[in-house]
C-alpha cells in the first residue's frame, strides 16, 4: 500500500490561508505594541478576503487532492462546485463577521489576539468541511469549526452569561460529536470504508447481519449533524448561546456554524448514504417541519421590551430559517439529489447575506442601546434613515415579501423542491410558517418607521454621542449591496437550483 | 383606433409597469433644482406623484388606443424576456381584452388618488409627511399594473405580493381609529392566502412543465391530472378568494376599509379586490378547467351567500342606533358586489364570465367614487358614523355634492342605464343557464338568492341616501364640491354613465377573450 499522496496546494488554499493567517495573527499579537493591536482585526479580515480570492481558480469545480495513490478516484478533498460555493459562503460570512468584530474588539474586555485566532481557526474548519469527502476529514473539519466557537462564546471578560453559555454550548456539542463518532464507527464496521464514494456503493447491502448496525450508524451520524445545524429537537443550546456570546460571534454562528452543519448533513445524506433515502428522507422532513414551527413560534413570543429581545428574535428566527434550509435536503431523498441541494445552497447564500446584515444593524444600534431591546429600534428611520432602510430590506428578505425579491424567490425555490419531491404536507407546513414568520419580521419593520419615543431624561450614558464605526457601516453596505444585487438578478444565486452541484 | 407598431406597443406596456417603480424610488430622493416649486419638498413630491401617475395614465390610454380592437382575444404588446432561467421564470408581459380595461382602471384610479392627495395631503395622528406616502402609492401602482400585465405565474405572484407592503403602511400609518389592528388583519389574511396560492401555482408549474400562462392556457388542462387540477384550483382559489374577498373569508375587508385613508380605500376597493377575480379568470379558468368545473357549484354557493350576507350586514348597519360606519357599510356592500362577480365566474359560461368582468370594472368605478365621496363627506362633517350623519341634509345644504352621492348610490344598486346594471344582469343570466354538467337547480337557487340580494341592496342604499341627503335644512350651507373635487370625481361619474349606456365598449373587448378562455362552451 502506497501511503504517499500528492497534494495540490492550490486546491486546499482557501482553508489553508485562513489557518495560516490565524497563526500569523497569534504570533503578531505577541510582538505588536498595544497601540497597534487594532491592526490585527484588519489583518484577519484581509486573510479571509484573500482566502475567498483563492477560490477564483477553483470556480470550475473539477479539482481534487489528497487522493489515494492506489486509487486516484478516491479523494479526501474535492473542490467541486458545491464545495466552492459553500466555501465562498462561509469565508464571505466570516469576513462580514470579522468586520462586525473590529469595533467590538477595540474595547478592552475582549482579548484581541486570541479572538482573531479563534475566529480564523473556526473559519478555516468551516471552509475545509464542504470539500471533505471521507467521514474522518468531515468530523475533523466539523470539530475545527466548533471547538474554537466555544471559546469565542465565552471570551468576553467580566461577562456573567458568557461562560455559562459557552459551557452549555460545549457540553451539548461534545455530546453530539460523540454520538456522531459512534455512528461513524458503526458505519465503518458495516461498510468497511470511510470514503463517501465507497460507502455509497457498499451500503446498504453487504453482510445482512450488519444491516441493523449500518442503519443505526446512519441515524446516529445524522443526529450529530442535526445538533450542529440546530435542528429541533437538538436546538436548545441556541438562544442562550446567542444571548451570551458577543454579537458578532452570534452572527457568525447563525450563518457560518449553521452552514457548516447543513453542508455536513447534505454531504453525508446525498453522497455517503444515498441508499438510505427512505430512512433519512422522512427523518429530515420531520426535523424540518419541527424546526421551522418551533423556531417561528418562539420568535413570535419574543417580548419586544425584554432585554436582548433583538438578539433573541434573531436567534429563534435563525432556527426557523434552518427549518426551511432542511426542506430541500429532505426532498433530495425523493428526487435528483443535485437539484434539490441547489435550492438549499441558494437559500443559504441569501440567508447569509441578509442575516449578517441584520446582525450588523443590530450591532450598530447596540453601540447606543446596550440592552439590545427590540423597542430600541423604534423610530430608527428618523435617526438613521439608511440603516433603517437597510434593516427593513433585510427583514423583508428574511420574510420573503417584495421588495425583498430575493427572499421570495429563494422561498419559491425551496417550495418548488418540496412540491417536486412530493412533500405536499411539508410544503403546507412551511407555508403556514412563512405566514407566522411574516408577523414578527413585519412587526419589527413597522417599528423602525414609527415615531421615535419621547427622549428619555438625558443620563450620563446617553449624553455622549456614539461615533459611527466604519467597519460596521461597511458590513451593512456590503450585505445590502449583495441583497440588492440578488434581488435585481435572482439568477445570480438561483442558477445553482437548475444545475447539479455534486 | 391608432396604429402603433409592435415594438412601440411593447415599450409602452413595459414603461407602464416600470415607470411607477422608478417613480417610487425617485420620490425618496430630493428634487433636482429644475423641478423645485413653491411650497418646499412636500409639495414637490406631491407634484411628482401627480406627474408620474398622469404619465402612466397617458401611456395606458395610448396603449388602449393602439390596441388592435379587432382581435382582443390575442395577447398584444407582448414582451418575453428570460429573467431567472433556473426557475424558468420569464419577464412575460402582455395585454388582451381581459386585462386592458383593468390596466386603464388602475391607472385612472391611481392618478385620481394622486390628484386628490395633491389637494388634500394625507393627514393622521402620527402620520409621516407625504414623501413616503407618494412612494408607497407609486409602488402600489407598479404592483397592481404588473399583476394585470403579467403572463408568467411566478411573476404574477411577485406582483400580487408587491402590493401588500405599501397597502399595509398606507393603512397603518395614515389610517383612522383601530388602524394598526386593521392593517395587521389585512396583511395576515392576504399573506396566508397568497402562500397557499403559491403552492398551487408551483404545483401547476411543476406538473405542467412551465410557468407560462399563455402556454398553459392553450393546453387548457391537458397534461395536468384530475387530482393536480383539483388541488391547484383549491389552493389558488383559496388565495384569490381571500383577496376578492369571498364570504366567509371577507372579515379583513370591513376593518381595513374603515381604518384606511380615503386614497387607500379607493385603491383597495377599486383595484386590489379586482386582482382576486382577475386571477380566477386568468389562471384557474383556462389552466385547470376540470378543477374549476368541480368547484364551481361551491364557488357559486359561497358567492350567493356573500351577496345576501353583504346586503343583510349593510341593512343592519344602516339601522338607526346601530352605530354603523358608512365606510364599513360600503365595505360590506363590496362583499355583496364581488359576490356577483364570483357568481358570474362560477357559471363557467361566456355570458357569466363577461358579466363578472364587467361587474369588476363597474364596481371599481362606482365604489372608488363612493369612497372618494365619503372621504369628502368626512372632511365636511367630521364623521362617518351613520348615526351622527342623520339629518345632514346634503340636498339642501350642498346640492351638487348630495346629488353626486345619490347618483353613485343609485349606480351601485344597479339601476339600468348605469354601469352597475349590466354586470350583475349578465352574471344572473349566466346562472339561469349554467355550463353543461353543472347542476341547474342549484344555480337557480343561487339566482333567486342573488335576486333577493339586489332588492336588499336597493333597500340599504336608498336608506343611506335618505339618511344623508334628505331632510329639512336646519344649518348653514356646507361647502359644495370644489374644482379639485370635480376634477377627481367627474371622470368616474362620466365613465359610470358611459359604461351603463354603451356596455359594448367593454363587452366587445372581453367577449372574444373570454371565448378563447372557455373553448367548447357555446353560451
Amino acid at each position: 500500500m502506497n501511503l504517499t499522496q500528492n497534494v495540490d496546494w492550490a486546491v486546499v488554499a482557501p482553508p489553508l490561508i485562513a489557518a495560516v493567517t490565524a497563526v500569523v495573527v497569534l504570533i503578531a499579537d505577541l510582538f505588536l505594541p498595544a497601540a497597534r493591536r487594532p491592526l490585527l482585526g484588519w489583518l484577519a479580515a484581509g486573510g479571509l478576503a484573500l482566502a475567498a480570492v483563492a477560490l477564483l481558480p477553483l470556480r470550475d469545480g473539477d479539482r481534487t487532492t489528497f487522493c489515494l495513490a492506489d486509487d486516484p478516484a478516491l479523494c479526501a478533498y474535492t473542490a467541486d462546485r458545491f464545495a466552492v460555493i459553500v466555501q465562498l459562503l462561509v469565508l464571505g460570512g466570516a469576513f462580514l463577521a470579522a468586520l462586525l468584530s473590529i469595533p467590538e474588539t477595540a474595547d478592552d474586555d475582549i482579548p484581541g489576539g486570541e479572538f482573531w485566532f479563534l475566529l480564523l481557526s473556526s473559519a478555516s474548519g468551516a471552509a475545509l468541511l464542504p470539500a471533505a469527502r471521507d467521514l474522518a476529514t468531515l468530523i475533523i473539519a466539523l470539530e475545527v469549526t466548533t471547538l474554537p466557537a466555544y471559546a469565542l462564546v465565552g471570551l468576553r471578560r467580566g461577562s456573567r452569561t458568557g461562560p455559562e453559555a459557552a459551557l452549555k454550548f460545549f457540553l451539548t456539542s461534545v455530546t453530539a460529536t460523540a454520538v456522531a463518532l459512534l455512528g461513524v464507527s458503526f458505519v465503518y464496521a458495516a461498510g468497511g470504508s470511510l470514503f463517501f464514494a465507497e460507502l455509497a456503493t457498499a451500503l446498504p447491502g453487504g453482510d445482512p447481519q450488519l444491516a441493523t448496525l449500518a442503519e443505526a450508524g446512519v441515524a446516529l451520524t445524522l443526529v450529530g449533524f442535526a445538533f450542529k445545524a440546530a435542528a429541533v429537537p437538538f436546538h436548545f443550546w441556541v438562544p442562550e448561546t446567542y444571548l451570551g456570546a458577543p454579537l458578532p460571534v452570534a452572527g457568525y454562528l447563525s450563518v457560518v456554524g449553521k452552514a457548516a452543519g447543513l453542508a455536513g448533513l447534505a454531504l453525508v445524506t446525498t453522497l455517503a448514504f444515498p441508499g438510505y433515502g427512505d430512512l433519512w428522507g422522512p427523518a429530515l422532513g420531520l426535523l424540518a417541519g419541527l424546526t421551522m414551527t418551533v423556531g417561528n413560534a418562539a420568535a413570535l413570543r419574543t417580548d419586544p421590551d425584554a432585554p436582548h429581545s433583538a438578539v433573541r428574535l434573531l436567534a429563534w428566527s435563525s432556527v426557523g430559517q434552518a427549518g426551511y434550509l432542511l426542506v430541500p435536503l429532505a426532498a433530495a431523498a425523493y428526487t435528483d439529489h443535485g437539484e434539490a441541494l441547489g435550492a438549499t445552497v441558494a437559500y443559504a447564500l441569501m440567508y447569509a447575506a441578509v442575516n449578517l446584515g441584520a446582525f450588523a444593524v443590530v450591532a450598530q444600534v447596540a453601540r447606543r442601546h446596550s440592552e439590545r431591546r427590540l423597542s430600541d429600534f423604534r423610530g430608527l428611520y428618523a435617526r438613521r434613515p439608511l440603516s433603517a432602510l437597510a434593516l427593513a430590506f433585510f427583514l423583508l428578505c428574511l420574510a420573503g415579501l417584495p421588495p425583498g425579491v430575493v427572499g421570495l424567490f429563494a422561498k419559491v425555490a425551496v417550495f418548488e423542491a418540496a412540491v417536486d419531491g412530493g412533500l405536499g404536507v411539508l410544503a403546507v407546513v412551511m407555508a403556514i410558517n412563512v405566514a407566522i414568520a411574516l408577523f414578527y419580521y413585519l412587526r419589527w419593520t413597522a417599528l423602525l418607521f414609527r415615531a421615535p419615543p419621547e427622549p428619555a431624561p438625558a443620563g450620563p450614558a446617553t449624553a455622549a454621542p456614539v461615533a459611527v464605526a466604519a467597519p460596521l457601516t461597511g458590513a451593512i453596505g456590503l450585505a445590502a449591496a449583495a441583497a440588492l444585487a440578488f434581488s435585481g438578478a435572482p439568477q445570480l444565486i438561483l442558477t445553482f437550483v437548475s444545475t447539479s452541484l455534486i | 383606433m391608432i396604429s402603433l407598431n409592435d415594438t412601440t406597443m411593447r415599450l409602452l406596456l413595459a414603461a407602464v409597469v416600470v415607470l411607477p417603480l422608478l417613480g417610487a424610488g425617485a420620490a425618496l430622493l430630493p428634487a433636482p433644482p429644475g423641478l423645485r416649486g413653491p411650497g418646499g419638498r412636500d409639495r414637490d413630491v406631491l407634484r411628482h406623484g401627480v406627474t408620474v401617475t398622469g404619465a402612466v395614465l397617458v401611456l395606458t390610454l395610448l396603449l388602449a388606443a393602439g390596441f388592435d380592437h379587432d382581435r382582443p382575444a390575442d395577447i398584444q404588446a407582448e414582451s418575453d424576456l428570460r429573467w431567472i432561467p433556473a426557475l424558468d421564470v420569464r419577464l412575460h408581459l402582455g395585454v388582451d381584452g381581459i386585462s386592458l380595461p383593468l390596466l386603464v382602471l388602475t391607472a385612472l384610479l391611481t392618478f385620481l388618488c394622486a390628484l386628490h392627495t395633491y389637494f388634500r395631503p394625507p393627514q393622521g395622528p402620527d402620520a409621516p409627511g407625504p414623501i413616503p406616502f407618494v412612494a408607497l402609492l407609486l409602488l402600489l401602482e407598479a404592483g397592481t399594473l404588473a399583476t394585470f400585465a403579467a403572463l408568467d405565474l411566478v411573476l404574477f405572484f411577485l406582483a400580487f405580493e408587491t402590493v401588500l407592503i405599501p397597502m399595509y403602511f398606507l393603512i397603518a400609518r395614515w389610517g383612522g381609529a383601530e388602524r394598526a389592528a386593521a392593517a395587521w388583519k389585512f396583511i395576515l389574511y392576504t399573506v396566508v392566502g397568497s402562500v397557499v396560492m403559491l403552492l398551487g401555482l408551483l404545483l401547476i408549474g411543476v406538473r405542467g412543465g412551465t410557468f407560462d400562462m399563455v402556454a398553459l392556457a392553450e393546453a387548457n388542462g391537458a397534461g395536468l391530472s384530475h387530482t393536480t387540477q383539483l388541488l391547484a384550483v383549491l389552493a389558488i382559489g383559496l388565495g384569490l378568494a381571500v383577496k376578492t374577498p369571498m364570504w366567509p373569508l371577507h372579515s379583513w375587508l370591513p376593518d381595513a376599509h374603515t381604518a384606511a385613508p380615503t386614497t387607500g380605500s379607493v385603491l383597495l376597493a377599486g383595484v386590489l379586490l379586482k386582482m382576486g377575480t382577475y386571477g380566477l379568470v386568468r389562471i384557474a379558468l383556462p389552466i385547470a378547467p376540470e378543477g374549476m368545473h368541480t368547484f364551481a357549484p361551491y364557488l357559486g354557493a359561497f358567492a350567493a351567500a356573500g351577496i345576501v350576507y353583504g346586503s343583510l350586514a349593510c341593512l343592519a348597519l344602516v339601522r338607526q342606533g346601530a352605530g354603523g360606519d358608512l365606510k364599513r357599510l360600503i365595505a360590506y356592500s363590496s362583499v355583496g358586489h364581488m359576490g356577483f362577480v364570483l357568481l358570474g365566474i362560477a357559471t363557467l359560461t361566456r355570458g357569466g364570465v363577461n358579466g363578472a368582468l364587467f361587474a369588476n370594472v363597474a364596481h371599481g368605478l362606482i365604489t372608488g367614487l363612493l369612497f372618494f365621496l365619503v372621504g369628502a363627506l368626512k372632511e365636511r362633517v367630521g364623521t362617518t358614523d351613520l348615526d351622527r350623519l342623520t339629518n345632514v341634509t346634503l340636498y339642501a345644504r350642498s346640492p351638487r355634492f348630495g346629488g353626486l352621492l345619490a347618483f353613485t348610490a343609485i349606480a351601485s344598486l344597479g339601476l339600468p342605464g348605469l354601469a352597475g346594471f349590466w354586470g350583475e344582469l349578465l352574471a344572473m343570466l349566466g346562472a339561469f343557464h349554467p355550463a353543461d354538467g353543472l347542476s341547474r337547480p342549484a344555480f337557480l337557487i343561487y339566482l333567486a338568492l342573488a335576486g333577493l340580494g339586489t332588492l336588499l341592496t336597493a333597500a340599504y342604499l336608498l336608506l343611506v341616501v335618505r339618511r344623508v341627503c334628505m331632510g329639512d335644512a336646519r344649518d348653514e350651507p356646507l361647502q359644495d364640491l370644489r374644482a379639485p373635487e370635480y376634477a377627481a370625481f367627474a371622470p368616474l361619474a362620466v365613465l359610470t354613465v358611459l359604461a351603463g349606456l354603451w356596455p359594448a365598449v367593454l363587452l366587445d373587448l372581453t367577449n372574444p377573450a373570454v371565448a378563447a378562455l372557455l373553448p367548447g362552451v357555446a353560451r
